[in-house]
């Protein structure tokens, strides 16, 4: 009993100390100089800028990581193919690789000297510096969460009721749309979830090919930065906490799935 | 509908499940796929509902070419040993599903569901989840969706593998009833020869991938054309180089009768049979099974000696395991040792 209060407190110690504790100090001081000038601080045009456009990159990335992310999965739990041990490894390089280096990689192939940057300039597309180039690399540092969250889902499923639906004269589509999908809902939902969190903290890729411009290619996290290196700490304050709450609601949202899973 | 299969050869790497397999199964009737785990039985029924491709040979239903068929086109109605219940939908909404993907009337989909619910006795459960349901009632419930779609053949791998003894000897009967009522073709896999001879009107024995015996249960259990079969489908006890079935020995008192020389080791009571375990002169041991009445008018003892007799002529148990099934065997073996 007692080394299990113990083990407890050290937890809950580690946690406060790491986590809580922080965090708490990020709230206190938004809301130091009261709720008004909080909120002045939070609704300068460059934050709600910044506010927007974090939004806009969830907005694009999530979706489009949700549908490669079930494709994907479903391609490694259910399909042959030659060169799928590679496949399954490529899909885990955003964990694997540094964020910086994959803006920087990203500067490479799409920046102005860069490989594809002149054709793409012809073509009136401006990729680096622009918040198309954000996108991407929100989208690449983002991309395994859904996959690796479906694919242990759809293992566990089996392929019987899918084998079941297809006897009783089901086509493909109809077989995953009524069966497949409501079955690996929650796997699904559960990666759509660590995909938005991860997107909406993203610093480093984003960072490396936003050229930081303000009020046009600034983020959440880059605006906590720049207002921070600026000396404007109840900006800096006050974005980091909008931040922190976004992450707040998305992992409480998650903890909502899971009781709803298990129950 | 008839279903016939040709030459059917299928592997999965290194491992031969089907190899050059043939069988004919008549309209309306019930058969079972008989054989021990490995040996192909579930292969074939896959193959035969389109669930597996064969590497070669073909599958016909009703006459029909069906070999490369999808699935949803064959007409089969397909229940798994383990339900395959799908989980997120109630009971009403799983028995429907086949109708609901055919895009039929809604009224119409009640209806016929209703019909079925009524037929597989789940009729109070139609709002219940499968995880509420029982192992029986569950695989009553994968019945009722097989059928809902009016197949041409159902099939059904090991239906009740996974259910307790007293469950499966219901749904057994229960199946049989079934059978008689609605007459569709009907095909099912089972590891358990008690429950192929009780059900099915025609078995058909696999071994190794390939058919060993096809024939009513009477016949593949009095004419085995293996050893295979013989060992399989019921009891068998050694005496001399051949194989006889416990029931098909007799003892007698009297040396005069002929027979082999045996002495009695052990008298089990089993209720209505009695189970006599002898050792012959050459130190081999085989058992008989009597019934009560003969034992008590024997009045057999341990020690005693008697002399053993086979009422019909052991088949040669150098016939050996793996070799084609041909008509006719059931070679007497050569008595004494």
């Amino acid at each position: 009993m007692g080394s299990r209060l113990s083990l407890r407190g050290l937890a809950l110690g580690y946690l406060t100390v790491l986590l809580v504790f922080p965090l708490g100090m990020v709230g206190y001081r938004t809301f130091e100089h009261g709720l008004n000038a909080a909120w002045n601080a939070a609704t300068t045009p460059d934050a709600v800028h910044a506010f927007w456009l974090t939004l806009l990159m969830v907005a694009v990335a999530v979706p489009l990581n949700t549908i490669f992310g079930v494709g994907a999965a479903l391609l490694i739990a259910r399909r042959e193919f030659r060169g799928k041990a590679l496949f399954n490894a490529a899909v885990d390089i955003p964990f694997a690789v540094s964020p910086v280096v994959v803006g920087l990689a990203l500067i490479l192939a799409y920046g102005q000297p860069g490989w594809f940057g002149k054709d793409l300039a012809g073509a009136g597309i401006q990729v680096i510096f622009n918040p198309l180039g954000m996108i991407i690399a929100s989208i690449f540092i983002s991309l395994p969460f859904v996959v690796r969250e479906t694919v242990p889902v759809l293992r566990e499923i089996g392929t019987e009721q899918e084998q079941a639906a297809a006897t009783l004269g089901a086509r493909s589509w109809q077989t995953f749309w009524r069966i497949t999908l409501p079955a690996i809902r929650w796997g699904v939902a559960y990666g759509v979830i660590l995909t938005t969190a991860r997107v909406l903290g993203e610093f480093g890729a984003v960072s490396v090919v936003s050229g930081k411009l303000v009020g046009k290619t600034e983020t959440l996290p880059l605006h906590v930065q720049t207002a921070f290196e600026d000396f404007n700490l109840a900006g800096a304050y006050s974005a980091a906490f909008v931040l922190a709450l976004m992450a707040f609601v998305a992992v409480l949202s998650m903890q909502l799935l899971k009781g709803r899973e298990t129950a | 509908m008839s279903i016939i299969v040709e030459g059917v050869s299928k592997a999965f790497g290194d491992f031969q499940a089907l190899d050059d397999v043939s069988l004919e199964v008549p309209d309306g009737s019930l058969t079972a796929l008989l054989g021990p785990s490995g040996s192909g039985k579930s292969t074939l029924l896959r193959v035969i509902a389109g669930l597996e491709e064969p590497d070669s040979g073909a599958v016909l239903i009703s006459g029909e070419d069906a070999t490369r068929l999808p699935v949803r086109r064959r007409g089969v109605g397909f229940v798994f040993q383990h339900y395959a219940a799908f989980k997120h939908m109630t009971v009403r909404d799983n028995v429907a599903f086949g109708l609901k993907v055919r895009r039929r009337q809604r009224a119409e989909i009640r209806a016929r569901v209703d019909e079925l619910l009524a037929l597989v006795h789940l009729e109070g459960f139609a709002d219940r989840y499968p995880a509420q349901l029982s192992g029986g009632q569950r695989q009553r419930m994968a019945l009722a969706r097989a059928l809902a779609v009016e197949p041409r053949v159902l099939l059904l791998d090991e239906p009740f593998g996974a259910l307790d003894a007293n469950v499966r000897a219901e749904l057994r009967a229960w199946l049989r009833r079934l059978h008689d009522e609605v007459h569709v073709t009907t095909i099912f896999v089972t590891h358990d020869q008690e429950e192929a001879m009780d059900v099915a009107e025609q078995v058909v024995v696999l071994n190794h991938a390939r058919v060993e015996q096809i024939g009513s249960p009477r016949e593949v259990y009095e004419h085995p054309q293996s050893e295979f079969v013989m060992r399989f489908v019921g009891p068998v006890t050694e005496i001399g180089d051949g194989l006889v079935r416990p029931h098909d020995i007799d003892l007698r008192l009297d040396p005069d009768d002929g027979g082999l020389e045996a002495m009695i080791e052990r008298v089990v009571h089993l209720g209505f049979e009695v189970r006599v375990e002898l050792t012959l002169a050459s130190d081999r041991r085989l058992w008989a099974q009597l019934t009560r009445a003969r034992a008590t008018e024997l009045e057999l003892e341990p020690g005693q000696i008697v002399w053993v007799r086979p009422d019909r002529s052991p088949s040669s148990a150098a016939d050996g395991e793996g070799s084609a099934a041909r008509p006719g065997v059931g070679i007497a073996g050569e008595l004494g040792d």
